[in-house]
């Protein structure tokens, strides 16, 4: 029977309902969770080493190509890596032993001062960009640096090729040119990413210490002599 | 007199006036319309980068109020050193030129610095130097000797080191014991003229930029040539240092800025001719001692 009394009170009608005690109830009160993949995707305890390696080299080699063709791209940018610059570096300084190693004069370069001359050349350029206001950050920057110096590696071999096959005058003009285009293309590549970051009343002061820097290592390079 | 109750009717401003007539005395603010008027002639004349040339009393003030707020960071921080690196492309050009061509009467510290000192162009100066010394002479003993048939072409990396050493001690060490006597007389003596720590760094680090292309004429192996244009850059850099540090001097004691002066001057010349004989050395010295040993085995060749 429908009466007022009975619409507030709407379960007044289960007031005699009950549940007998030896009927069990049982159920699950877990909460089913989706298949966690997202944990999948962060963890990479699990791949092969194989796996961890090739992604580190494809990034390095990625970056490798950006310094190729240097277009305004952001990807040396974003996903800086230091890993580029050392394989860099040490190969460099690798190449450039052997040289009037017999002699007791002043030879060439020694690793450890190839060494010191790019880092803590690259070093001191990054903190001139940044003091000057530049917006790159400071791994960002070493990034940019050291991976331009893939050009002038790429000529080191090349002018070791050719001490081998021809000597002389020849020879060295063959050099001096490879030399020199290779220090072009590896300040332009450079310039490329560094001067974009600053007011355009110092650019000048931003990219002269880097042409200084590669001419330096270029020249480390032309005299270079077994 | 406000005649409305309501607080938010806009009341007439009679008070000042009020004010004023029962205090003449008062001190009374006005805004000038002097800088509008010329930031509209500014900007209606276009925008001009170089303004701090046609304005100077403007900059200076702007130079001033600038100087108050400069050097307000501690020296631990970034910032402190960022004060040092506020130049642009066109001030560098302009302090290397006015140290390159010293003017009777120009002071290089208040033409150029102008309470700005730098620390970019010291910096890079003293590093271009140091390269250019060592990459010429080895340029230069390359050419001298490419005939003899003894000779093995080395890099002679370890000439940077030393030229490194020389050039930067010379840079940094002697500003800093001009600066420490200066001080030291200016409590003996009142002096109108004091120069900060970072402006004679300044100096001489841009003093130093006529030896650039000094130390590159030096690979033609005449020697003639090569001491000519050693003397040129030294009397250059010289006088813009003599002309600077006069005006700090000249109150003195006269055999204290006679001594003060010839020591600067000779430091100079010390650096130039150092570096002269040491990375640029003739070959006639060499080729006498070369000579020696071949006439004594000449000569007991010849008596058998």
């Amino acid at each position: 029977m429908a009466s007022p009394e009975d619409a507030s009170r709407p379960f007044a009608g289960f007031s005699d309902v009950s549940i007998p005690e030896d009927i069990p109830v049982e159920g699950d009160i877990s909460v089913p969770v989706p298949p966690s993949a997202r944990d999948d995707e962060l963890s990479t305890l699990d791949e092969p080493v194989k796996e961890t390696v090739l992604r580190d080299l494809r990034a390095v080699g990625k970056k490798f190509v950006h310094v190729l063709y240097p277009k305004r791209s952001s990807v040396l940018l974003r996903d800086w890596d230091l890993w580029g610059p050392l394989l860099l570096c040490v190969t460099l300084a690798l190449l450039l032993q052997g040289g009037a190693a017999d002699s007791n004069e002043q030879g060439g370069p020694q690793f450890a001062e190839v060494f010191v001359v790019v880092w803590f050349g690259s070093i001191v350029i990054t903190l001139n960009s940044k003091l000057l206001g530049g917006t790159l950050s400071f791994f960002q920057s070493l990034c940019v640096l050291g991976y331009c110096i893939m050009p002038l590696t790429v000529a080191m071999a090349v002018c070791r090729v050719v001490l081998f096959a021809i000597s002389g005058k020849a020879g060295f003009i063959v050099r001096l040119v490879v030399v020199t285009a290779s220090f072009g293309w590896s300040t332009f590549a450079s310039t490329a990413f560094l001067s974009d970051s600053q007011p355009s009343n110092r650019k000048a002061l931003v990219v002269y210490p880097v042409f200084l820097f590669y001419f330096v290592i270029g020249w480390m390079i032309l005299t270079f002599s077994p | 007199m406000a005649s409305n109750n309501d607080p938010f009717q806009f009341q007439e401003f009679e008070e000042a006036e009020n004010l004023l007539e029962t205090n003449r005395d008062a001190v009374t603010v006005s805004i000038e319309e002097e800088d509008q008027k010329s930031k509209s002639q500014r900007s209606a004349g276009g925008f001009s980068p170089d303004f701090t040339d046609e304005d100077p009393l403007r900059t200076d003030d702007k130079a001033e109020l600038l100087g108050g707020q400069k050097k307000s960071a501690p020296f631990w921080t970034f910032e402190y050193y960022q004060t040092f690196f506020d130049v642009e492309t066109h001030h560098v050009k302009e302090r290397i030129i006015g140290s390159m061509l010293p003017w009777p009467g120009k002071n290089f510290i208040q033409v150029y610095l102008r309470k700005n000192p730098d620390l970019y162009g010291p910096f890079w100066i003293c590093t271009t130097l140091v390269f250019a010394i060592a990459i010429s002479g080895n340029l230069s003993r390359f050419l001298q000797y490419s005939g003899s048939s003894n000779y093995k072409y080395t890099p002679e990396f370890g000439k940077v080191t030393i030229a490194a050493t020389v050039i930067f001690s010379y840079a940094w060490l002697v500003p800093l014991g001009l600066w420490g006597f200066l001080l030291w007389r200016n409590n003996k003596i009142l002096n109108l003229v004091s120069y900060s720590f970072m402006e004679i760094v300044c100096v001489y680090g841009y003093s130093l930029s006529i030896y650039i292309p000094a130390v590159v004429l030096c690979i033609i192996s005449y020697e003639w040539l090569r001491w000519c244009s050693i003397v040129v850059a030294l009397c250059l850099s010289g006088s813009v240092l003599v002309m600077t540090f006069w005006p700090a001097l000249r109150d003195d004691h006269p055999r204290v800025v006679m001594a003060v002066v010839s020591a600067i001057v000779l430091l100079n010349v010390l650096l130039a001719v150092g570096c002269k004989t040491y990375f640029f050395s003739s070959p006639e010295i060499d080729s006498q001692v070369k000579s020696s040993p071949k006439t004594e085995v000449v000569k007991p060749t010849s008596s058998t």
